[in-house]
């Protein structure tokens, strides 16, 4: 790996969001997703991902968590190229995702693969487990005989729980749990290094959520995956997940790791959104009653001057209108905020 | 002793005809509503709940067989004809539901959808009815309520058409409240701010709120009294803190050990329930649990258990008469 110049080099640039990039397995910089909107009568820039920086180690789950808005699917799209970046870089085994095209792309995919939300329409309709489970060894590794890929297909069904007698059915037989094992089958069975999960758990059920909680982590745990894990929902982000990025309207508001974040997280915005999610359990969420945040995350194409998450900060001071905070080392937080001193407990 | 409930739901059943056999949405359910109680229902997709609500004020599809009695103060509300039971709907039980964009009309502005109520049930003048919309505005926090009055659906953000469908739903000061899902589309801050509304108009007006939802952790944020659904039926049902402290149904306590928590300790391992829920066409014979409950034994294949009074107002339906907690020990 010939990475760790370039890496220096843009880190000098701006606040440094990991721990040590030269360990990374994937180092993403100042990355930038717009959308061309119509608006009025013409075009207006949504600018959907605003100069982000991270960093994922070899067998980390970092979660991306945010409001609706806040561009953490659009982070996973750009990073697997299925929207165009305005710019920055994400390097992989010290190569620009961001730059590679044609047969070099279509290489690179093979190592990079998607969980999506809904197990059942990711799936085909019209084909049955065994080939959905089949294709991807055919794609990417054509050399293997039909039954090395048989037998490639029946271990990655019983590593999600699942057996031979399902190989022959088709999607609309299975419950959304078991879909989403054989979703994450097929993510799987050509042995990617980095899988970004978009939300695998919150089509599920409460009673089969854990079922597939579990099975990731295992999964995760045994093949020393890397996963970059979307949801909204902090406590399946605190059960799987190592470190946590909280975004807001396209911009980093927090990096810390997991333990930290819910401990003491040093962003308004990370509080407030702890401090939103619901604890099952009534004597706990009754005794820490706090007045909810107010408003709503405001349209992408009119986000607020400084920081834009000032118009809903109970802390918000005038410097925040005038000056974006850069992204610091407070506590155990990389945190972009003018008074995270004065967030953590 | 205190007053009678105003809604008493006796062996209420919701069927659907099917190709492939009678779907039982909801199998005898028994349930009472309290004057100015907050009453969450839980359960997930396909226990029955949004079915019970529906039911309450024969909102269900036209070819459901309804069974059983739903009484609201004298009436029976499964006898009445559609312009008496006009007179409950909207006026005495209103409902909020899950999704704000498709229960309000694109077409009308928000002031004429907020008084319609007022106007059909209590025939009060246009000036008076716009005074009345602006200062239900103001008390579900949405603020400019004159503009807010003229402008269309469209224009307002998910919180925002959430509030207003509680204002339409709050206006004609209903007696119980029915919210279906009222904040699972929402984010979650927002979802905070929708709850801490409920609990705030509930103590101004005393309107009794029944919350349906997926999610035992916004029960335990609101709720005096739960009923946990499962397979059509109530499974359990006790006072909020009885609940949680000392579930008695193997169920209950599988999904209260299931959820992760932002508050605890992060375990290895979620405890969790094998198996899928059962088709509502094919229930299985005995308790519709029983499948995939680890203290089943075998009277629990053949009989279903009726719903039992354990101890004063916590009832369940298991045969299972130990105490539980193999769950918690299994997943340490």
């Amino acid at each position: 790996m010939n990475s760790a110049l370039p890496i220096r080099a843009l880190d000098s640039g701006s606040a440094g969001a990991g721990a040590d990039a030269a360990d990374a397995l994937l180092t993403v910089r100042q990355l930038s997703v717009n959308y061309r909107v119509a608006y009025r009568r013409g075009h207006a820039l949504l600018r959907a991902v605003n100069a982000v920086s991270f960093d994922l180690a070899r067998g980390e789950t970092l979660g991306l968590v945010g409001e609706s808005g806040s561009g953490k699917s659009t982070i996973a799209r750009a990073l697997l190229r299925l929207v165009p970046t305005a710019s920055g870089v994400a390097l992989f085994h010290g190569t620009d995702l961001l730059q590679l095209s044609g047969a070099r792309l279509q290489a690179m995919r093979r190592h990079l693969q998607l969980i999506f939300q809904d197990p059942l329409a990711s799936l085909d309709p019209r084909m049955n487990i065994g080939d959905i489970l089949g294709e991807p060894l055919r794609v990417f590794e054509p050399r293997l005989s039909r039954p090395q890929r048989l037998q490639r297909v029946l271990d990655m069904t019983r590593a999600v729980g699942l057996g031979s007698e399902h190989l022959h059915r088709f999607a609309h037989e299975f419950s959304g749990g078991q879909a989403q094992r054989i979703g994450i089958a097929r993510a799987l069975i050509i042995e990617p290094e980095l899988i970004v999960c978009d939300e695998p758990l919150s089509a599920l059920d409460v009673s089969i959520k854990s079922q597939i909680s579990n099975l990731l982590k295992d999964l995760q745990r045994r093949l020393q995956l890397s996963l970059l894990f979307i949801s909204h929902d902090l406590a399946s982000v605190r059960f799987s997940c190592d470190r946590v990025l909280v975004l807001y309207l396209g911009r980093v508001m927090e990096i810390a790791g997991c333990d930290a974040l819910f401990k003491s997280c040093r962003h308004p915005y990370t509080r407030a959104l702890i401090r939103a999610a619901p604890i099952p359990d009534p004597v706990a969420a009754r005794a820490r009653r706090t007045a909810p945040l107010e408003g709503e995350i405001p349209s992408p194409l009119f986000a607020p001057s400084g920081c834009v998450f000032r118009t809903r900060c109970p802390m918000a001071i005038d410097r925040c209108t005038r000056e974006v905070p850069l992204l610091r080392l407070v506590g155990d937080s990389q945190v972009a905020c003018h008074r995270a001193e004065e967030v953590g407990e | 002793m205190s007053a009678p409930p105003p809604l008493r739901i006796r062996g209420l059943s919701v069927g659907y005809p099917s190709d492939h056999g009678a779907i039982q949405a909801v199998r005898e359910v028994d349930l009472d509503v309290a004057a100015g109680e907050f009453l969450g229902i839980v359960g997930e997709s396909g226990s029955g709940k949004t079915q019970l609500l529906l039911a309450i004020l024969r909102l269900s599809a036209p070819h459901a067989r309804l069974a059983g009695s739903i009484r609201y103060r004298e009436q029976e509300l499964l006898q009445l004809n559609v312009r008496a039971l006009n007179q409950v709907r909207g006026n005495r039980i209103s409902m909020v539901f899950q999704d704000p964009m498709t229960a309000l009309n694109p077409y009308l502005r928000i002031g004429r959808q907020i008084t319609e109520v007022l106007r059909v049930h209590r025939n009060v003048s246009g000036r008076e009815a716009e005074r009345r919309g602006i200062e239900m505005l103001e008390s579900v926090h949405i603020p400019e309520g004159p503009r807010r009055m003229r402008q269309y659906p469209h224009e307002l953000s998910g919180g925002m058409r959430q509030r207003v469908m509680i204002a339409m739903a709050l206006i004609a000061e209903p007696e119980i409240l029915l919210a279906d899902e009222p904040s699972t589309a929402l984010d979650v801050t927002v979802q905070a701010q929708i709850l801490s509304l409920f609990q705030e108009l509930r103590a101004r007006t005393g309107t009794a709120i029944v919350l349906v939802t997926h999610d035992l952790g916004v029960i335990a944020e609101v709720a005096d009294r739960v009923a946990v659904m499962y397979a059509g039926r109530i499974m359990e049902q006790a006072p909020i803190h009885e609940l949680f402290a000392h579930p008695r149904h193997p169920y209950t306590e599988a999904l209260q050990q299931s959820i992760p928590r932002i508050d605890a300790p992060r375990p290895t391992h979620l405890a969790s329930i094998g198996g899928a829920p059962p088709n509502a066409a094919a229930l299985p014979a005995g308790c519709a649990f029983a499948p995939r409950c680890i203290y089943r034994m075998p009277i629990c294949e053949s009989i279903d258990p009726p719903l039992i009074e354990a101890a004063p107002g916590h009832w369940k339906a298991c045969h299972h008469q130990g105490p539980l907690g193999k769950l918690r020990s299994e997943a340490a």
